[in-house]
């Protein structure tokens, strides 16, 4: 079983366990760096596909359809097979941090686009008839209010963007997967298949299941207390229309 | 632009553009079956995680969960990776066929099984999702009128949860149209393993003997070309449908 009881294959992973922290190591800085472009593309082009202007709307749109609709692989050889051929190369880390963050900020803005539009229209009237410019209505009325919306989905967000931290396999990234697929191909480390796999999926899973479950959690959360605050509004309104009645 | 127009030239090829499509038939198959599989596995999953709460029954439950959040969390590259070493492949399978050498139907049998396997953790959360939405008197009245809870199950609840979650489930073939080719990584035949193979010998196929950033451009801008075509058609439908059922809703209600 590739190892998975053979005290020797164990012990060989342990022995190169910093390979499998560095791994860690270089999966994380890409996903903090790539998270870091994703939030600032998600946030401009979620403002610009929840904006009145038509030609920005347009311009966040394609973007949004291009890259959602391509796979993230195809758009990172892309990037890296583009800028190597055209003399251009800037190392894998460097690619894979930008194609993750272009990939992701897609879905940010997305995700910040809902969240400005959940907030009902009369919040963004009553804002202007106070005076309040775009970014003040933004940054005092609208955000704040849609801020608990938006986060949940970010956070799975996140967590696919660790996940996905597994496309610079393709070109011979350095990420937590590449080094263990490295690992157990190498001539000195190779055949402990099981265990470098084990490890490598611990902790994937180390790091991802509590922000996955803190997403859920959120979620679960806010939708029960949007239910109450209905049903305390629909209670509300019956109880005035009785007193009415009455 | 001498280097553009030779690039070119090789999407004219016949040979070349048959393999090419060849491949994305590869794609879509292997996307439609891993979500079959992944909504016929997931539902099971998420009908023994949401109702399995009773006494002993709860041991299942304890599975279904451990093996969701296991598959959620981890990267589908890492399945591939083990699938691909651990999965045992039936006889009758390492053959040759579908114009495959027997090498590659075992190599694609793996990788579909990591995929069937990893979709299939990610549908069984739309599915709780979409039973979670049925409400709670639909049970009730249920048993009342004098089903069985399996009854209940498969002629109340289960309908009503699928059809709450047709658009998620569509954009889910979206996204493991794009999850497939993660399979490029271990040289399965689908789209993006094939757009590789020609790019590692443009420079025989351009007629140049050597590999320009045209190429580059020409071979994956193909790729994305005809990946976006197909998800773009998807989510449009996607949307078309979540347009309806919104104007349907006040309407029943």
């Amino acid at each position: 079983m590739g190892g998975l009881f053979s005290a020797d294959a164990w012990e060989t992973v342990w022995r190169y366990r910093s390979t499998f922290l560095h791994g860690l190591g270089n999966t994380v800085q890409l996903a903090v760096f790539a998270l870091l472009l994703a939030l600032v593309l998600g946030i401009l082009f979620g403002l610009m596909s929840s904006g009145g202007k038509k030609v920005l709307r347009a311009v966040a749109r394609i973007y949004v359809e291009f890259i959602q609709n391509t796979p993230l692989l195809l758009q990172m050889c892309f990037l890296y097979y583009a800028l190597a051929f055209s003399g251009h190369s800037i190392g894998i880390l460097r690619t894979g941090m930008i194609a993750l963050g272009v990939y992701h900020g897609a879905y940010m803005s997305e995700v910040i686009r809902a969240g400005i539009q959940a907030i009902p229209k009369g919040q963004t009237e009553a804002a202007q008839s106070q005076g309040f410019g775009y970014i003040g209505r933004m940054y005092y009325i609208i955000l704040p209010q849609s801020i608990k919306i938006i986060l949940p989905p970010m956070v799975n967000q996140v967590v696919n963007l660790i996940k996905n931290t597994s496309c610079l396999y393709i070109v011979g990234g350095a990420d937590l997967i590449s080094v263990t697929y490295s690992f157990v191909t190498g001539a000195n480390t190779g055949g402990a298949y099981a265990p470098a796999y084990i490890v490598s999926g611990v902790l994937f899973f180390i790091v991802c299941f509590p922000l996955s479950t803190l997403a859920s959690v959120w979620e679960i959360s806010l939708k029960k207390r949007e239910a109450q605050v209905n049903k305390n509004l629909a209670a509300g309104t019956a109880a005035g229309a009785e007193e009415g009645m009455v | 632009m001498d280097t553009l127009e030779a690039s070119l030239s090789m999407l004219t090829s016949q040979a070349i553009l048959s393999y090419i499509l060849k491949g994305v038939a590869f794609t879509l198959v292997i996307a439609v079956t891993a979500v079959i599989l992944g909504l016929l596995i997931g539902s099971v999953l998420a009908l023994v995680r949401n109702y399995c709460n009773k006494g002993g029954n709860r041991v299942f439950k304890w599975i279904a969960t451990a093996y969701i959040e296991i598959f959620r969390n981890t990267p589908l590259l890492l399945w591939i990776f083990i699938c691909i070493v651990f999965c045992p492949v039936p006889e009758f399978l390492a053959h040759p066929m579908f114009g495959l050498s027997s090498v590659e139907t075992t190599l694609l049998y793996k990788a579909v099984v990591a995929l069937v396997l990893f979709t299939s953790s990610v549908i069984a959360e739309i599915v709780r999702g979409g039973l979670n939405s049925v409400a709670h008197g639909q049970f009730e009245a249920g048993h009342s009128q004098g089903f069985s809870t399996v009854q209940i199950m498969i002629y109340i609840v289960l309908p009503q949860a699928y059809r709450n979650i047709i658009p998620t489930l569509l954009s889910q073939v979206i996204t493991t149209i794009k999850d497939s080719s993660y399979l490029a990584n271990v040289a399965v035949i689908e789209l993006m393993a094939r757009i590789g193979q020609i790019m590692s010998a443009a420079g025989r196929y351009n007629g140049l003997g050597t590999t320009n950033v045209s190429d580059v451009f020409v071979l994956y801008g193909f790729a994305s070309l005809i990946y976006f075509i197909i998800n773009f058609a998807l989510s449009c439908l996607v949307r078309y449908i979540q347009k309806h059922k919104l104007k349907a809703l006040p309407a029943g209600a």
